[in-house]
């Protein structure tokens, strides 16, 4: 059985029902208590968990981030909330030199089982500051594990998964997708850290993305079919670790890869995926690794400016096409 | 002293109508805006200064306009008030290519070095020590000017406050530091973060002179700035002013506010700064009611003006994208 549940209501379950489940699990951030959260993710919560474990904090990221730390290495599971992950990045001292780190430097004396979420990416004309994706910088530190995704069935049973992680994790919503609907199995669900999901099969190339990207892909691949060009579109729905078999697999099969990966394109995770296919599926390839990104730059204001930044299944279609070979 | 003194206005009958003037321009200026974000032609973020307006003009009438102010996102007043043009402001809300950025920065981030206005910071608290930097600056070119580092009740409670207070004491830097206390930071009250609701007090800790103003008055946030700014051209080190004012609207467009009760928002409004200015201006007979209206219609005149301009102003080119990101023009972005 099933329903549909949109994605700050999945994700509110994964909190409710792990918070019921285990006594030490509390949430942490600003506004997530009496506000019902700025994004409304945890309405209700305080109502029903009262303020010892929903906690409003003073606007403080580095402070209430290294609190979540020391209460994670002192036997609690603290779930701290970034209002957006823009400015998780005031804390990404305690995030990268703590949590990263415990279990390293204590040589296993202490873990840090802690989750980290909020939402990440562009969400309209907010400008530079409040655009970033920040997947590639968290997933390139050891001793994290990075979770992005945003179909509430993989957002519930993911966010249930890393409530329960020994090690940090860092979940990745989206802004603008918050409200989305889709189908959400009843009762219990938890859908393992490190599996990418195919969520439509294909023969003629691969298509890798994650988070919102997932739909200008998924549109794509509608525009494809009707050129009679059938993708295959990987949701990685987890960033690290990343699931090199699905990709792999599926390159094998279709011998063309595209990546749409909405963040900047320097060393990100189009760069990872680029390397694990030509180092594992090297025989394989017809035509070399493409990736479609935000664009190299800052994210301006203007309408005009934002839609020549974010990728769209526009560009992801012309992508297709130069590995195929075909005219634009 | 002599020199601290010199460009410091004395209050008088056309300080009031400065005051006036100013304020009711940003009221008028963000009422528009309120309005055009309605019908979606402004986008994004669109936090309003409407309640707030005496800081501003009690500010800038103590300042010389050589003095750099820095602010957060909550900033369309404090530029206004800097002599930012509001036509190239309102272009900026709407995302126009003739805005004071372009179109780049929309309502968050207005700039104008022209006007030393070092900008609009989306980031709750960051520029508390770029304005300590901005002063750093000004101390080591040898200048008298300071810079006005404004943040509000929720941005106090960053780290990032005690570690400038700390370094701005110890090398006595040129910093009016400005907290613009509204009561709020989005749906939390100031007694809801702290155990120290008299965010003044956390000058103290430093040994910084600090005190609490009531922001709902020009004339007493000029008196304070005025002293302030003496004490800091004279070579003393920074001032803290808690700046005690109030947002009659939302923390942005999209919050109901429910956290608080028509009663205070109302009790608020009884003190409205434009409200009580034009009063005592009548009573004073610092103008008639008709000289009065000269300067409202002129402010209407200017809204109309900025809406038209902004309305008839071209988006900016898509090539924009690529430019101000890097110095060079020819800087080698990764296309693919
Ligand atoms: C570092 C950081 N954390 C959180 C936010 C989200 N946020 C934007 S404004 C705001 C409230 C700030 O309140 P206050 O400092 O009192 O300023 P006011 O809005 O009242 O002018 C919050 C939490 C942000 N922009 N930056
Ligand atoms: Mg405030």
């Amino acid at each position: 059985m099933s329903r549909k549940l949109a994605l700050r209501d999945a994700l509110r379950e994964a909190m409710v029902e792990e918070m019921r489940r285990d006594e030490t699990v509390f949430l942490m951030g600003e506004e997530v208590a009496a506000y019902n959260g700025a994004y409304k993710v945890s309405k209700g919560m305080l109502d029903e968990f009262g303020p010892k474990r929903v906690i409003d904090t003073p606007i403080a990221e580095l402070g209430f981030t290294g609190i979540g730390v020391g209460a994670a290495m002192n036997g609690l599971r603290p779930i701290v909330e970034f209002m957006t992950w823009n400015f998780a990045i005031l804390a990404f001292d305690q995030i990268v030199n703590n949590a990263a780190k415990t279990l390293s430097q204590s040589a296993g004396n202490f873990s840090c089982p802690i989750v980290f979420r909020g939402p990440s990416g562009a969400a309209g004309q907010l400008a530079q500051q409040h655009s970033q994706t920040f997947e590639s910088w968290m997933a390139n530190v050891p001793g994290l594990k990075v979770i992005s995704c945003v179909h509430p069935a993989d957002a519930k049973g993911l966010l249930k998964s890393a409530i329960r992680d020994e090690n940090p994790v860092c979940v990745m919503e989206s802004e603008l997708l918050y409200g989305y609907q889709d189908e959400v199995p009843e009762g219990e669900y938890l859908v393992p850290i490190g599996k990418a999901a195919v969520r439509r099969e294909g023969t003629d190339v691969t298509l890798v993305t994650f988070n919102k990207m997932i739909f200008p892909a998924l549109e794509a691949a509608d525009e494809l079919a009707k050129e009679g060009i059938s993708a295959e579109v990987i949701d990685l729905r987890t960033i690290r670790p990343l699931d090199h078999q699905t990709i792999v697999n599926s390159v094998k099969k279709t011998n063309r890869i595209v990546v749409i990966d909405e963040s900047w394109p320097f060393a990100g995770v189009s760069s990872e995926i680029a390397y694990v296919v030509q180092k594992y599926a090297f025989d394989y390839l017809d035509a070399p690794v493409t990736r479609v990104n935000a664009a190299d730059t800052s994210l301006p204001y203007a309408s005009t400016l934002v839609d020549a930044y974010m990728p769209d299944a526009a560009r992801i279609v012309k992508a297709v096409k130069e590995v195929r070979y075909m005219k634009a | 002293m002599e020199t601290a003194k010199a460009g410091v206005k004395k209050i008088n009958k056309s300080t009031y109508l400065e005051w006036f003037e100013l304020m009711l321009k940003i009221r008028r200026f963000e009422e528009r805006a309120l309005m055009l974000y309605g019908q979606q032609k402004i986008r994004g973020f669109l936090h309003v200064y409407i309640g707030q307006e005496a800081v501003a003009a009690g500010m800038e009438s103590a300042l010389r306009r050589e003095d750099a102010i820095v602010t957060g996102y909550r900033q369309h007043g404090t530029a206004i008030g800097r002599g930012a043009d509001t036509a190239a402001c309102m272009a900026e809300l709407y995302g126009k290519a003739t805005g004071i950025v372009k179109g780049k920065g929309g309502s968050m981030h207005f700039f104008s070095a022209a006007h030393r206005y070092f900008g609009g910071n989306g980031i709750v608290g960051a520029q508390i020590p770029i304005g300590t930097g901005i002063a750093f600056a000004e101390k080591y070119k040898g200048t008298d000017n300071l810079c006005v580092t404004m943040f509000g009740d929720g941005a106090a409670r960053q780290g990032a406050l005690h570690e400038s207070f700390n370094m701005a004491m110890s090398w006595q830097l040129p910093v009016l530091y400005v907290c613009e206390n509204n009561g709020y930071a989005m749906g939390t009250s100031v007694g809801r973060t702290s155990n120290i609701q008299e965010i003044y007090k956390l000058g103290l800790a430093y040994d910084m002179p600090s005190e609490p103003v009531d922001g709902m008055n020009p004339e007493a946030v000029h008196k304070a700035v005025t002293k302030a700014a003496e004490h800091i051209r004279a070579g003393k080190g920074p001032y803290f002013l808690e700046i005690r004012t109030y947002r009659y609207k939302g923390h942005s467009v999209s919050d109901p506010a429910k956290y608080r009760t028509k009663e205070e928002v109302e009790e608020y409004k009884e003190k409205d700064p434009i409200k009580v200015i034009e009063q005592t201006i009548l009573s004073k007979k610092y103008a008639s009611e008709a000289d009065l209206q000269v300067i409202k219609d002129k402010i209407k005149a200017e809204m109309d003006y900025a809406v038209e301009f902004a309305e008839q102003s071209p988006l900016p080119d898509p090539s924009e994208l690529f430019t101000d990101n890097y110095v060079e023009p020819d800087y080698p972005f990764i296309t693919d």
